[in-house]
């Protein structure tokens, strides 16, 4: 552990130190566990008829027609979100400023709103002055909204950290703004952010659960339905486990991706890593500039 | 403007709330938040692993189950009832807890492991080291991004909505019972959010100019 600036190689004592520390977090976890699952047992979660329900193919059809919404409501979201951030990062980056102003308080204000609240607004507000709409555009229009905005700060970033000698022979060998933008500034900007964006699709894939206050069938929605039946014996404990299972082994797996493509970002040539002169190793520009910008992972969902 | 001067009451109780499951939730994610951002930094393997397994699960958690299984499992499990604005407060704490950890970890790390051992060539101690030579650097860095997380957590508490708590996000049912315009109602807590949000990022764009680290 040489590569920490918070403590030396430890000599004999401060081994034995630390040997007695990680001993005492594996029983403060343990005594956890164990408080939990005492919990379970006194309250009969173990039972065989809490867990009856899930012996059914038809209960299995209807999760799956859960997971089926949620995916669907994600899949057209990222896309939307993707295609809304690019319009608004380049209409931001634009040089015309009655294109760059209006669009720059556009980006604010929708990252400034609670997802949820917008998603309220399209599905009861907007009956009010005759739109009405269904649970699932309404999540999905929200969605898209607030992490274009999102994206199109994150491209935005990208574009701005890159030198500008790159734009300059850009210009030089004759290209005109766009071919610029096109061809020399997005792709680079595009490929250094893309953990960053994909991170971002993961907060898009949670924020679809929101659906749930507004009566969108999602996975979470049907959770509570199989939870609160009498029939089987209300078993919201053991739902919720099965159902938050999936869910979080579906965004455990998009953030690997995330993970992945970053890693392999880091290695690859292609990408610029600026100098942050702040003493950082081992870090590609794309952490730098989102750390900066508390962009993408520190934008928690729901917002 | 009658949506909110004829329900006055109602609308100092839902910015109570929301303010309740603000402070409350963000104290408890700092608190959390350090314990799991010193552990995620600790020089024991056992700690750094609990470290990561939280952050990583939680954060891939969506908010919603998060709080899901606290205002609805929890209650089941302790057999009794709880205060309904707790359960979803100390959800939040929990899921923003990450953050806050995660955001500590990344400003301990950009401190160059030259300063530490510039320090300790000089002499000072372990809490000497950190007190003057390492903290007072990373709180820098860390205040800005810590800013981000606390405007997330203030537009997140409105999740709390879905769980029958009185709050910013849940005014409207109560004011549609009442017959009032929802659609007026809600664009009056999006002006609301529009306005303490961008109240909190102008605080982070003053902390950041006033602590930038010179290097």
């Amino acid at each position: 552990m040489s590569g920490s600036v918070l403590y030396d190689v430890p000599g004999p004592r401060a081994v034995v130190r630390n040997r007695i520390l990680g001993a005492v977090t594996i029983l403060v976890v343990l005594a956890l566990f164990a408080w939990v699952i005492w919990r379970f047992a006194v309250t009969g979660q173990f039972s065989a008829e809490k867990w009856e329900i899930f012996g059914y193919t038809q209960i299995w059809v209807l999760i799956g027609e859960g997971v089926v919404n949620t995916l669907s409501a994600f899949a057209v979201a990222a896309v939307g979100a993707l295609i809304l951030g690019f319009v608004l990062a380049i209409g931001r980056m634009s040089e015309h400023a009655w294109l760059r102003v209006p669009i720059g308080w556009i980006v604010e204000v929708l990252r400034a709103i609670p997802v949820l609240i917008f998603m309220m607004l399209l599905y009861y507000g907007l009956p009010v002055v005759g739109i009405k709409m269904s649970p699932y555009w309404a999540v999905v229009i929200a969605l898209i909204a607030y992490n274009g905005s999102v994206l199109a700060e994150v491209i935005r970033a990208g574009v701005e950290s890159l030198p500008r000698g790159q734009s300059e022979a850009g210009y030089a060998i004759g290209l005109r703004k766009a071919g610029v933008m096109r061809l020399v500034l997005l792709p680079q900007a595009i490929r250094a952010m893309l953990p960053v964006i994909i991170a971002q699709l993961v907060v898009t894939l949670k924020d679809t659960a929101l659906g749930f206050i507004i009566t969108y069938h999602e996975l979470l929605y049907v959770i509570k339905l199989l939870g609160s039946n009498a029939v089987y014996h209300s078993p919201l404990i053991p739902a919720a486990i099965v159902g938050g299972s999936i869910y979080v082994a579906m965004c455990l797996l998009l953030s690997y991706v995330a993970y992945i493509v970053e890693k392999r970002t880091r290695r690859s040539p292609k990408v610029v890593v600026v100098d942050t002169g702040e003493g950082e190793e081992l870090t590609t520009a794309t952490a730098t500039i989102a750390a900066r910008r508390g962009l993408g992972n520190n934008d928690a969902s729901g917002l | 403007m009658g949506v909110i001067t004829d329900h006055l009451d109602l609308w100092g109780e839902a910015i109570g709330g929301t303010l309740v499951l603000f402070f409350g939730g963000g104290l408890i994610a700092l608190v959390l938040g350090f314990i799991v951002g010193a552990m995620r930094v600790s020089p024991i393997p056992v700690a750094r692993a609990v470290g990561a397994v939280y952050v990583n699960w939680i954060r891939n958690t969506p908010l919603t189950l998060v709080m899901f299984f606290f205002a609805f499992c929890v209650p089941i499990l302790l057999r009794q009832r709880v205060d309904p604005i707790v359960l979803p407060m100390i959800a939040l704490g929990i899921y923003t807890a990450t953050y806050v950890a995660e955001t500590i970890r990344s400003g301990v790390n950009t401190v160059p492991v030259g300063q530490a051992e510039a320090a300790r060539a000089l002499g000072l101690g372990f809490g000497q080291v950190m007190a003057f030579v390492i903290l007072p650097q990373a709180t820098r860095s860390v205040i800005p991004p810590m800013m981000s997380v606390f405007i997330a957590l203030l537009k997140n508490t409105t999740v709390a909505a879905g769980f029958s708590v009185l709050n910013l996000g849940s005014i409207r049912s109560w004011l549609s019972e009442q017959g009032e315009n929802q659609l007026e109602v809600l664009i009056w807590v999006m002006v609301i959010f529009v306005v303490l949000v961008l109240l909190l990022a102008w605080l982070q764009r003053i902390l950041e100019r006033k602590w930038r680290i010179a290097r």
